[in-house]
């Protein structure tokens, strides 16, 4: 953790850390301090006065039924997206690692929708689902799927989980490739030898050592999925059809903002604040043993 | 130039004490080096007296100044580094002219510094390349150089030569006894190989444990050493060292499982006293059964050329005391006991105890 | 390559073909859609060969805006979008190297507050903290300003970290011999360190190039003023809703003008985009 040698100045490390230290604790410490307190609160509707009410505003979310249903909303939700998200990419990895010839052409396709913000994705996608005029609902309703969006809700999920999958997938396939790459050749090499085709290869041997990449994909993905998919969610349903696509994220922004509800909204946010340090406690704990400096 | 003083230096990491009070005079001019295995504090050691390390108590000295406080820049000593800590950005020139740039010096000056130091160490058509393109050899004579430039009163060196192959080990060797000659300047080089410091030392300092078991010139180090350790760690292959006791005459020693060595020269004042009998491999004879004063049973052989190392052991314990001896290998028996003798000026007797060497 | 097996070749040609097409198929189809009038698009099917409304749909896009919904022109809103991409890395960049600077090579009081502050920092992205900030950006003044957009986003300790990780690899060595030479820790950090870290800021850069582009949420929050929208609000504003009601035509281009410029740092800076995603994770 420490380097040997340091130098030794009584005000300049001070000096270098204040610039980060100020933007922290004012764009940081300040409103997530600030976003604990009003959960606690309860403001009237014209914001004149405040109630310090305790864990009111928790109890009343939890006995909510719009925000238990997010709640599931949101794990269907990143479910769906980490496993298509994870499984896609694994196998377009696992297919660039084997071929040698066009292997940058692939990757440089496959990379392009990082480069493409969540809500143009949705845009795109939406574009393409669009009920009279898309191009995939012209395919669907050729095979005899009736295809609208806008008023069906499993068809709105599934809709946004193709957007943030789709956008998702170079991210995964860079890190699948490079664990892929970082398996010692040698490894494949013994077990050819050893008698092992090249399924048996891959899930016996190729898939174990992967473990860390995918189980570290796993925790972002979810991680994505509750967060960075916003962006998808408004540009498309906005949470609906009838809340069907409202995860999490979306009812904080909207109960915060379209319904000035700032208590319930803060409440959400510590909830969601916990969920992800939970999540972050656990990658870190598991990612840090594999860290070496 | 200038001499170094050492005044019973220590230093402690809390409660333990990894030196543990040092103490020597170096000469202006001298060659110093401080040799011992892993961990005895030598690099701890030259990093004080760098400045790199603080020192817990005593006092060193550069010049007769005492600099415990000074910053390694204000020392006026240059150091080079085990895996040359060369700038990886910059060209060789800039390496070596980068302490001059902060000191202000003129950049003729430092142009004439940089040429003249580069001369001599036959780098002067490398100026411009990075240290990547370089070989070990040298990346390990641009450190040499970055030191050079600074003029200094003192160079240390930590373990410089322990990154390159064996061959290069040799030649750099015997370019570092060039350099010394040349340029005088008194020097600290720390090494755990032996070879090296019996090569380039005028004087050395062997380190176990955090304190000087022997400081004195190579060869008196390995004629007369201070204690068993250094007597085992000076020389290849070591020098062997039975335990056994004095008999009542003085006359040899007895160990367990019959383990004999006859003396050359009866000791009568030692009788019955216990001792580590130590004499050199390469100062044992083969000679005729009657006149022998050891006769171990052979274990294994090196055939080396002219020379043979036989390896073998006293008394019934096949692991119990261990000789080797190096012989003409016209002179090597094949199997069975082995007569050696030796001289009595060879013999070395050690306190088992203390490890200290007892006088004759 | 263990073995040679050619139908084990050819499918996986042929999985990452069909991966290829359907990765690149919305994206095609967002350009040929640009490049049409909107009658054409309103056909089903659309056709999927490009147009000849390409001068018209963009000129249109970049000077004027869409119709209905949004009127912004596209141009003013890639500007803020470029200033908003260009602040928050070289912003984040600089604070960050030098407090990983005085974190890794200092030893002083508060050390370990100040790390696990920043530290905690990355635990918690904007989206979680977004009503109190609008509150405090309120509080400050700085709504609808470029200030509230990038600074909020300058907070978060990625590159804190990934610029620690860099310094701990450069071996101490170096730093000793510098000491020797009479560098004091500033002309060490710009004559060493600075130059010997190009490749971790050009990773850095190329990332949050593209995370400060591609920002949504917050944007959408702090500005309310047409003339300070990013390009990625822009797209959102144009769509008045029903899908029959949009000019998808000039949604489709604003699209295309709002993917370009990070698929081109993306394209031109491969290396390093590669090296940052991975190493930022780590």
């Amino acid at each position: 953790m420490d380097k040997r040698v340091t130098f030794r100045s009584a005000w300049l490390p001070y000096l270098l850390v204040a610039p980060q230290l100020a933007i922290t604790v004012v764009f940081f410490f300040w409103p997530a301090g600030q976003a604990v307190w009003f959960s606690f609160q309860l403001q009237d509707a014209f914001g004149e006065s405040t109630q310090f009410v305790w864990f009111d505003n928790f109890t009343s979310l939890f006995r909510d039924p719009h925000y238990l249903a997010s709640f599931k909303t949101t794990a269907i939700f990143s479910a769906a997206v980490a496993s298509l998200g994870i499984g896609f990419s694994l196998l377009l990895a696992v297919m660039a690692d084997r071929v040698v010839r066009g292997a940058l052409a692939y990757k440089t396709v496959l990379i392009w929708p990082y480069a493409v913000a969540a809500a143009v994705a949705g845009v795109l996608w939406s574009f393409l689902f669009a009920p009279s005029i898309g191009v995939v609902t012209f395919l669907l309703k050729g095979l005899g799927v009736d295809w609208n969006w806008i008023i069906k809700g499993d068809q709105a999920m599934l809709l946004v989980v193709v957007a943030s999958v789709w956008k998702q997938i170079s991210y995964n396939f860079l890190f699948f490739l490079a664990g892929l790459q970082s398996i010692p050749k040698s490894l494949i090499e013994a077990a050819a030898i050893d008698g092992a085709g090249p399924a048996r290869r891959f899930w016996t041997i190729v898939l174990p050592l992967l473990s860390p990449t995918t189980f570290f994909l796993l925790v972002v993905n979810i991680v994505y999925a509750f967060f960075d998919t916003f962006g998808v969610i408004d540009s498309t349903t906005q949470g609906g059809p009838a809340q069907a696509t409202q995860i999490l994220v979306y009812k904080v922004y909207h109960d915060g903002v379209k319904a000035a509800d700032i208590g319930g909204s803060s409440a959400q946010s510590v909830v969601l604040m916990a969920i992800v340090i939970a999540l972050t406690a656990i990658q870190f704990r598991y990612i840090e043993r594999k860290v070496h400096y | 130039m200038a001499d170094v003083s050492l005044r019973d230096v220590r230093k402690s990491y809390g409660a333990v004490q990894v030196i543990q009070g040092i103490g020597m005079d170096i000469a202006d001019g001298e060659f110093v080096v401080m040799v011992g295995p892993s961990g005895c504090g030598k690099s701890t050691l030259l990093r004080m007296v760098a400045g790199l390390e603080t020192i817990t108590s005593g006092t060193i000295s550069i010049g007769g100044r005492v600099v415990n406080d000074l910053e390694p820049k204000d020392r006026n000593i240059a150091m080079v580094f085990q895996n040359y800590a060369l700038y990886p950005h910059m060209s060789v020139f800039d390496n070596m002219a980068y302490g001059l740039k902060i000191q202000g010096l003129a950049k003729a000056e430092i142009e004439a510094r940089v040429q003249r130091a580069a001369g001599i160490l036959e780098l002067s058509k490398l100026l411009a390349r990075r240290p990547r393109e370089l070989s070990g050899g040298q990346r390990q004579r641009v450190a040499m150089g970055r030191a050079i430039v600074r003029e200094p009163s003192v160079f240390l060196f930590d373990e410089p030569l322990s990154n390159l192959d064996a061959k290069l080990r040799v030649q750099m060797r015997s370019e570092l006894q060039a350099l010394h000659r040349r340029l005088g300047t008194t020097t600290l080089y720390v090494t755990h190989d032996q070879v090296e410091a019996m090569t380039l030392a005028n004087r050395m300092m062997v380190m176990n444990g955090g304190h000087a078991e022997q400081i004195g010139a190579p060869l008196e180090v390995y004629s007369r050493p201070a204690t068993a350790f250094v007597a085992a760690f000076i020389g290849s292959p070591p020098m062997n060292l039975v335990a056994g006791r004095m008999t009542a005459d003085g006359g040899a020693i007895e160990g367990e499982g019959g383990v004999a060595i006859r003396l050359p020269v009866a000791r009568p004042a030692l009788a019955g006293r216990e001792v580590l009998l130590g004499v050199r491999p390469e100062h044992l004879e083969g000679c005729a059964e009657s006149e022998a004063m050891l006769q171990p049973d052979v274990d294994f052989m090196e055939l080396l050329g002219s020379d043979s190392l036989v390896y073998g052991h006293l008394g019934t314990n096949k692991q119990g005391a261990r000789v080797a001896a190096r012989l003409h290998t016209s002179v090597v028996a094949k199997a069975g006991h082995l007569p050696l003798r030796f001289a009595d000026e060879h013999l070395h007797l050690f306190d088992p105890a203390s490890g200290k060497r007892i006088e004759p | 390559m263990v073995e040679k097996r050619p139908l084990l070749d050819f499918v996986s040609h042929a999985v990452l073909v069909v991966g290829a097409v359907l990765v690149a198929f919305p994206i095609y189809v967002c350009f040929v859609a640009s490049t049409h009038s909107l009658e054409a698009i309103m056909q089903v099917p659309m056709p999927l060969l490009p147009g000849s409304h390409f001068l018209e749909n963009y000129k249109q896009v970049l000077l004027a805006g869409s119709t209905k919904g949004s009127q912004a022109a596209v141009l003013d809103m890639l500007l803020n979008s470029t200033i908003m991409a260009l602040v928050v890395p070289l912003g984040k960049i600089t604070i960050s190297i030098l407090s990983a600077f005085a974190i890794v090579y200092f030893r002083f009081p508060m050390r370990n507050v100040f790390f696990w502050m920043i530290f905690v920092t990355l635990m918690l992205p904007v989206e979680v903290r977004i009503i109190p900030t609008f509150k405090v950006m309120a509080d400050l003044g700085l709504l609808n300003t470029y200030a509230g957009l990038t600074l909020p986003l300058i907070a978060s300790a990625t590159a804190t970290f990934l610029f620690r990780q860099f310094f701990m690899t450069i071996p101490d060595e170096l730093a000793e011999a510098a000491r020797m030479d009479g560098a004091g820790p500033m002309r060490f950090f710009v004559d060493v360190v600075w130059p010997l870290s190009k490749t971790t800021m050009a990773a850095l850069f190329v990332i949050q190039f593209i995370y400060g582009w591609n920002q949504y949420l917050w944007p959408l929050l702090i500005t309310s003023d047409e003339s300070m929208y990013t390009v990625v609000i822009g797209i959102k504003r144009m769509i008045v809703g029903g899908d029959a009601a949009n000019e998808w035509q000039l949604v489709m281009a604003t699209a295309m003008l709002a993917m370009l410029p990070p698929a081109m740092v993306v394209l031109l800076m491969q290396k390093w985009f590669v090296k940052g995603l991975v190493e930022t994770e780590k």
